[in-house]
């Protein structure tokens, strides 16, 4: 039995095609995925991400524990509010899931992990939070609605009652709140502005209402995956998994080893520092006609790579892909497409952000 | 609900095929197959001239989801090809049996034809 979200019929209402993802019956589109990633960069869109894994660490050593558990290091987070992105590791290095991380207050951090991964991640936090005094409380009853573009925050805010739209209107990016019976946070996985809500199902359903008739379009997976590429976020399963550390993922950012801090993975990411990384995670962008698609063999002057993630760009109107090459690769590559080497230019991403087309990416 | 023109053959791949009186066909994809795919942004089609077997993999039309290959419905050589879609694949979303065509061939054994869905056993088959 697919599970569902407390927005599935809001999707069978505005005609979604939906699909399975890792279990759960969600919209993939509701007619055309590149006129969905068109509103988002462009006005504004919506996407129900109920599915995604809320989960609360309550307790005097929540900052400790977190300090363990994650590669980028939460004494970062100093004001209540506050958020980053970090990845959870295993002992050696290799990426469990990436998550965000939101501070509230001393004994109150929430965690967002990706529902795909939701059974390992549960074992392995209640696992690794067995020698703190915490609590981890998962909160599958709250639904989550994504609203990104550049008119989000001012859809959103628009039907708040005044004195929360100030305050929610003044948060910083990576910065959260509980507003009432809403947990308001400017995140997303779009590279636009935005809010992610949290809330409970029934609200849920009366804000997506109050959305869609505000002229919020409601967008599938297939747009949030086109979205996030071309913002040059990773999805995990995809471009990194437990097989690869932070170093060869392009997220070196995200790794906090400057201090003594102790924390899981700290020793192979030492070693592999000390060894030299051999990969690394770059974009490509296909020069001629063609589509990128993951798992694609690409041959460089270092050496061969493979594609991560790959697909149709539709703010650049070309094929771009994430790849995993020999970290020497730079300027140009091929990649084989149906036995065809075709052309592509090897670049950092993101492509595309804030509406825009990045700069050096075509 | 797909549409499904009863004029025209259709092969459990959901390609269509329309044959003419001069021995010519037609062919694309069905309404069910470019509403599965989605947003099409790439298609390679045969060259003219090519000579394709029926079942053989003869060009691919690339959705932003997925990459699709079209299976010849039918044997013969490869007289035109819809030169549109290289600069609007979208075309075929939009209008798939008539501006969204993707091939032309010369049909070597008419007799494939028979071998084909109706659209009454072809709209059959989609609610299976």
């Amino acid at each position: 039995m697919p599970k569902h979200t407390p927005l599935y019929d809001a999707h069978l209402a505005a005609n979604a095609r939906m699909v399975d993802f890792g279990g759960w019956e969600m919209p993939i589109n509701y007619g055309s995925q590149i006129e969905e990633h068109h509103q988002v960069r462009n006005a504004a869109g919506m996407f129900d991400v109920s599915h995604m894994t809320v989960v609360d660490i309550r307790g005097a050593q929540a900052r400790q524990f977190l300090s363990f558990l994650l590669a980028n290091d939460v004494a970062k987070l100093r004001n209540p509010g506050q958020a980053f992105y970090s990845c959870m590791l295993n002992e050696q290095g290799g990426i469990i899931d990436d998550l965000i991380t939101y501070f509230l207050d001393e004994t109150f951090f929430r965690v967002v992990v990706n529902a795909a991964t939701h059974d390992k991640d549960m074992a392995w936090i209640n696992s690794q939070a067995k020698a703190f005094d915490v609590e981890v409380v998962e909160r599958p009853e709250l639904a989550m609605i994504a609203v990104q573009g550049p008119a989000a925050r001012e859809k959103v805010l628009s039907l708040l009652p005044p004195d929360v739209a100030a305050r929610a209107g003044e948060m910083k990016p990576f910065n959260a709140g509980q507003f009432g019976e809403l947990f308001i946070a400017r995140t997303g996985y779009t590279g636009e502005d935005g809010f992610e809500i949290s809330m409970q199902a029934d609200v849920a359903v009366s804000l997506w209402n109050q959305l869609l008739e505000a002229g919020v379009a409601p967008c599938g997976l297939g747009a949030r995956d086109t979205l996030r590429l071309e913002a040059g976020m990773n999805l995990y399963g995809q471009d990194m998994d437990e097989s690869v550390t932070p170093f060869e993922s392009g997220l070196a950012w995200t790794v906090a080893l400057k201090d003594e801090r102790s924390f899981n993975g700290r020793q192979a990411l030492l070693a592999q520092r000390e060894n030299g990384v051999d990969k690394k995670l770059v974009g490509l962008v296909l020069q001629g006609r063609g589509v990128l698609r993951p798992g694609q063999r690409v041959v460089t002057e270092a050496g061969e790579g493979v594609t991560t993630s790959g697909s149709f760009s539709p703010t650049l109107q070309r094929a771009i892909a994430f790849a995993r090459l020999p970290k020497e690769a730079v300027g140009s590559c091929q990649v084989d497409i149906r036995g065809k080497l075709l052309d592509c230019s090897i670049v950092r991403p993101p492509f595309a952000r804030n509406g825009m087309v990045c700069e050096g990416i075509i | 609900m797909s549409n499904i023109p009863t004029h025209l053959y259709y092969t459990d791949s959901h390609e269509w095929v329309s044959a003419e009186d001069d021995g010519t066909a037609r062919i694309g994809i069905s309404d069910h197959a470019q509403e599965a795919l989605g947003d099409l942004v790439f298609v390679e089609l045969p060259v003219v001239g090519d000579e394709i077997s029926q079942g053989d993999p003869c060009a691919v039309v690339e959705s932003v989801k997925a990459a699709s290959d079209i299976y010849a419905p039918v044997s013969g050589k490869v007289i035109a090809i819809n030169e549109e879609l290289e600069a609007d694949p979208a075309i075929i979303n939009s209008d798939p049996y008539e501006d969204g065509w993707l091939f032309e061939i010369e049909l070597i054994d008419t007799e494939e034809l028979e071998g084909l869905k109706d659209a009454e056993a072809y709209e059959l088959s989609l609610e299976e």
